[in-house]
C-alpha cells in the first residue's frame, strides 16, 4: 500500500464540479473496480463517463480543460460521493494527485474513505461552495490554500472560511496515520473485551460450517 | 478515566491521546435499539465520540479480491476466520453455473482468487456450485449469519439491509475491510439517530419498495447522512421479513448507513432453524437477549419523521438519484416550479439524461428492458410477486429475472415460478448481482430505459449512458408485459 502523505497546509489550482449529488459510481465507474491501482490508466477512470465519449474522445468537461486539469482541489455541490462504498473513488482522486475536495456535504462512507487515504473532505456551507465555484468559473486556474491546523480555507479572493473535522479525523490526517497499527496498540483491551463478551454471549459463535 | 498504562501512551505521544478514554457503559436511561447494540460492543471510546467497536460478523464479497494479497504484503492475519463469511455475487455471469463457465480474464480472476483466499485462509467461502451461494446481503439473512444485536458490516454500502433483522449493520471502505479482518474492530463515530414512523395499512399493490422510495424522496437522498436510522410504526411490524430488508436495503440512499427495524415475532420465526442460527439452550439465551432489543419507552431520537402508509402509491422514479420519485398516477415534475436553483439545474439535467419531458404521465414512458433481481428485490417473496403478474402474459420488452440466491432459485423452480417467467418469455438466470451494477455482462446499451427492483438509477449504472427507472418487483413486471409503466393494481 502507497504510504499515507500527511497533510497540514496545501494550495493549488481548484476545479469547480457543478454536479449535484455526484455519485461514486460517476466518480469512478464499476466497470475499473477490479484494476489494479497501479494500473497505468488509472488517472483516466476519475469522472471516465463524463470526460471521455465513447470512442474515447476528451469531451469538454471542465476537468478536461487547461488549467483546471492540473487542479489538485475540487469544490463540488451537495452529496459529493453519495452511493457505492468503493474506495476505488478515492483510489481515482489519488491517481490524480487531488489532495482535497470541498462540499457542503458528503456520503457518509466515502468521507471515511478520503479521511482514512489522505484526501482532505471539508464540508462548507452551500453558499460558500457556491461563491468558490463561481469564482473558479470566472478566474480559471485560481488557487485556493486550505490549511487543516487552523480549519481554514482561503478563496482566490482572499476570503477566508472556517470549517469543522472531527479531531481524531484531523489528526489522522495532519499525521498520515495508519489506523491499523494504531488500533493494534489497544490489543491488550481487545483480547479481554473479545474473550469476556464471547464469555457471555455463546450464541453469537457461528455454528460450524455444515 | 483512563486505565490505559503509561507505557502504551508513550508509544504514540500526541497524535493519538488516549487519555480520554471514558467508561463504556453511557449514561442514558432510556435508549434506542440502535444505542442499546452499539454501546454493548464498544471496547474503547474518547470523548470525541469516536467508539472502537467489536465487530461480530463480516462479511465479504468478490470485488475485495485484493484484500488477502495486501494483509500478506503488510505481514498481517486474519484473526477471527471462523466471523468472516464470503460468496461471489458482483462478478459472476448469471448464464454461469461453475467457475470454469467464466470467461478467462478479468471477472473470473477475481472469483477465483476469493475462493482460493478463503481455502488457503480458513473462511467460509459459498462458491458458485453451492446452493448456499448468492448475494452477500440476501444470503447472511438467510443462513442465519445475520442475527438480532449483532454489529455486522461488509464492504458494500447495502449492508444496511441486514438492520431489518435487528442488528447493527453498515457497509465500510476498503481500508476498513482490511481494519476488520486484522482485529475485528472498527473505529466508529457515534451517529444521530432518526426515526421514521410509518403508521398505517399499504394499499393493494404498494410495497416495502414503494415505502422506502417514498421515504428517500421525502427526506432527499443526503436526509439521512449523519443519522442511524429506525423504521417503526404498524406498517413496518405488518411487513414481512423480505419487505423490511427492502426498506432497510434502500437507507443508504437516503445517505444513512445504518436502517435498523426491531426483532420482532417475525425476526424470530424467519431465524428459527437456519443452518448458522444458535440452536438449543443457545437459542433461548439468544432469544432472551434480543427481547431486550427494541427502543425504551421514551427514547429521545435527534429527529423524528412520520410517513401515512395509506398514502404511499407504487413509485416510479424519474431522474438520476433514488430521491426523484413520483406515484404511478404522477406526472414528470417541471423544474421551473422548483425554487432551489441548484437543484432546479440538477433535474433539468437529470430530465436531458434520462430524456424526459416535464409533464409527461408516467404510464407513457415506455421501456426498452425489465430488470427483476438485486439485493433490494430478489427474495422469494419478490419473485412470486412479480410471477402473479407475468402469469398468462406476455414480455413484450427483455426481461431478466435474476435470483438472489442458489436456494431462492430452487424454492422459486419448486413453486414453478420458473416455468411462470419462461411462459411469459422471460429470461431465468443463475443468482447474483447482475444488472444491478453491470459488471458481469448482464447490462443495458447506450440510450436504453429499464424499470429496474435494483436501487440506483445513477448515470451508467446499469451501463453507459443507461436510463434507469427504480420500481418494485411487480410494477417491474407489469412494465414488461405492457412496455411501459403500468399502475399495478390496474391488471387483474
Amino acid at each position: 500500500m502507497p504510504a499515507i502523505e500527511p497533510f497540514k497546509r496545501f494550495s493549488a489550482v481548484a476545479v469547480p464540479i457543478d454536479i449535484t449529488n455526484c455519485d461514486t459510481d460517476q466518480i469512478i465507474p464499476a466497470r475499473f473496480l477490479r484494476r489494479p491501482k497501479d494500473d497505468p490508466d488509472y488517472p483516466t477512470f476519475l469522472l471516465h463517463d463524463l470526460r471521455f465519449a465513447s470512442d474515447g474522445t476528451e469531451t469538454e468537461f471542465i476537468y478536461n480543460r487547461p488549467p483546471y486539469r492540473g487542479g489538485r482541489i475540487v469544490v463540488t455541490d451537495v452529496n459529493w460521493g453519495c452511493g457505492s462504498s468503493r474506495e476505488a473513488a478515492v483510489d481515482a482522486l489519488r491517481a490524480n494527485l487531488i489532495r482535497s475536495v470541498i462540499a457542503p456535504a458528503f456520503g457518509d462512507i466515502h468521507y471515511g474513505n478520503c479521511i482514512k487515504n489522505g484526501v482532505l473532505p471539508v464540508r462548507l456551507t452551500a453558499e460558500a461552495c457556491e461563491k468558490l465555484r463561481l469564482l473558479l468559473h470566472q478566474s480559471p486556474g485560481a488557487t485556493i490554500s486550505i490549511d487543516l491546523p487552523a480549519q481554514c480555507v482561503t478563496g482566490p479572493d482572499g476570503q477566508r472560511y472556517q470549517f469543522e473535522i472531527e479531531s481524531l479525523d484531523k489528526q489522522r490526517l495532519i499525521h498520515g496515520l495508519d489506523d491499523i497499527s494504531l488500533t493494534l496498540e489497544h490489543e491488550t483491551k481487545i483480547s479481554a473485551f473479545e474473550r469476556e463478551y464471547l464469555a457471555n454471549n455463546r450464541w453469537l459463535i457461528p455454528k460450524a460450517s455444515v | 478515566m483512563s486505565t490505559e498504562p503509561p507505557a502504551r501512551r508513550r508509544s504514540n505521544g500526541d497524535i493519538w491521546p488516549v487519555n480520554d478514554l471514558k467508561p463504556t457503559a453511557t449514561m442514558r436511561k432510556h435508549k434506542t435499539l440502535f444505542e442499546k447494540i452499539f454501546d454493548r460492543h464498544v471496547i474503547i471510546e474518547r470523548e470525541s465520540g469516536d467508539a472502537l467497536l467489536f465487530i461480530d460478523r463480516h462479511l465479504i464479497h468478490d470485488l475485495h479480491f485484493r484484500a488477502f494479497a495486501e494483509l500478506k504484503a503488510s505481514g498481517h492475519a486474519i484473526r477471527r476466520p471462523d466471523l468472516l463469511f464470503a460468496t461471489p455475487d458482483h462478478s459472476i455471469p448469471t448464464t454461469a453455473r461453475t467457475l470454469s463457465d467464466i470467461p478467462p480474464g478479468e471477472m473470473r480472476e477475481t472469483v477465483e482468487t476469493l475462493q482460493q483466499s478463503a481455502e488457503k485462509l480458513g473462511f467460509t467461502h459459498f462458491d458458485m456450485t453451492d446452493d448456499r451461494h448468492g448475494i452477500v446481503h440476501v444470503i447472511g439473512p438467510e443462513q442465519g449469519i445475520t442475527l438480532p444485536g449483532l454489529v455486522l458490516v461488509c464492504g458494500d454500502s447495502h449492508t444496511s439491509t441486514h438492520g431489518a433483522l435487528g442488528c447493527v449493520s453498515f457497509g465500510i471502505g476498503a481500508t476498513e475491510v482490511r481494519h476488520v479482518l486484522v482485529t475485528q474492530t472498527l473505529w466508529q463515530r457515534r451517529p444521530k439517530t432518526m426515526r421514521i414512523t410509518v403508521d398505517g395499512i399499504l394499499g393493494p399493490g404498494v410495497t416495502g419498495k414503494d415505502v422506502i422510495l417514498t421515504i428517500i424522496s421525502h427526506i432527499g437522498a443526503s436526509g439521512g447522512t449523519g443519522y442511524a436510522i429506525e423504521y417503526a410504526g404498524s406498517a413496518i411490524r405488518s411487513l414481512s421479513m423480505e419487505a423490511r430488508m427492502t426498506i432497510s436495503n434502500m437507507t443508504i440512499e437516503a445517505g444513512a448507513r445504518s436502517g435498523i427495524i426491531a426483532p420482532d415475532d417475525h425476526t424470530y420465526d424467519y431465524l428459527y432453524g437456519r443452518s448458522y442460527a444458535p440452536e438449543g439452550s443457545k437459542w433461548e439465551e439468544a432469544l432472551a437477549y434480543w427481547k431486550t432489543l427494541p427502543s425504551d419507552e421514551g427514547a429521545a431520537y435527534d429527529r423524528e419523521i412520520s410517513i401515512d402508509a395509506a398514502a404511499v402509491e407504487p413509485t416510479v422514479t424519474w431522474g438520476n438519484s433514488p430521491q426523484y420519485a413520483v406515484g404511478i398516477g404522477g406526472v414528470i415534475p417541471d423544474p421551473a416550479a422548483e425554487a432551489d436553483p441548484l437543484k432546479r439545474a440538477d433535474m433539468v439535467s437529470a430530465l436531458e439524461y434520462m430524456a424526459l419531458t416535464p409533464g409527461t404521465p408516467v404510464s407513457n414512458i415506455k421501456v426498452d428492458k425489465v430488470f427483476i433481481g438485486s439485493c433490494t428485490n430478489s427474495r422469494i417473496e419478490d419473485l412470486r410477486a412479480a410471477a402473479e403478474i407475468a402469469k398468462g402474459r406476455q414480455a413484450v420488452v427483455p426481461t431478466l429475472v435474476v435470483p438472489g440466491s442458489g436456494l431462492i432459485k430452487k424454492q422459486a423452480e419448486k413453486e414453478g415460478l420458473d416455468q411462470i417467467f419462461s411462459q411469459a418469455g422471460m429470461q431465468w438466470r443463475e443468482p447474483g448481482c447482475s444488472m444491478c451494477v453491470a459488471i458481469n455482462g448482464d447490462s443495458l446499451a447506450p440510450g436504453e430505459r429499464c424499470a429496474s427492483t435494483s436501487n440506483r438509477n445513477f448515470r451508467g449504472r446499469q451501463g453507459k449512458a443507461s436510463r434507469t427507472h427504480l420500481v418494485s418487483p411487480a410494477m417491474a413486471a407489469a412494465a414488461a408485459v405492457t412496455g411501459r409503466f403500468t399502475d399495478v393494481r390496474s391488471l387483474d
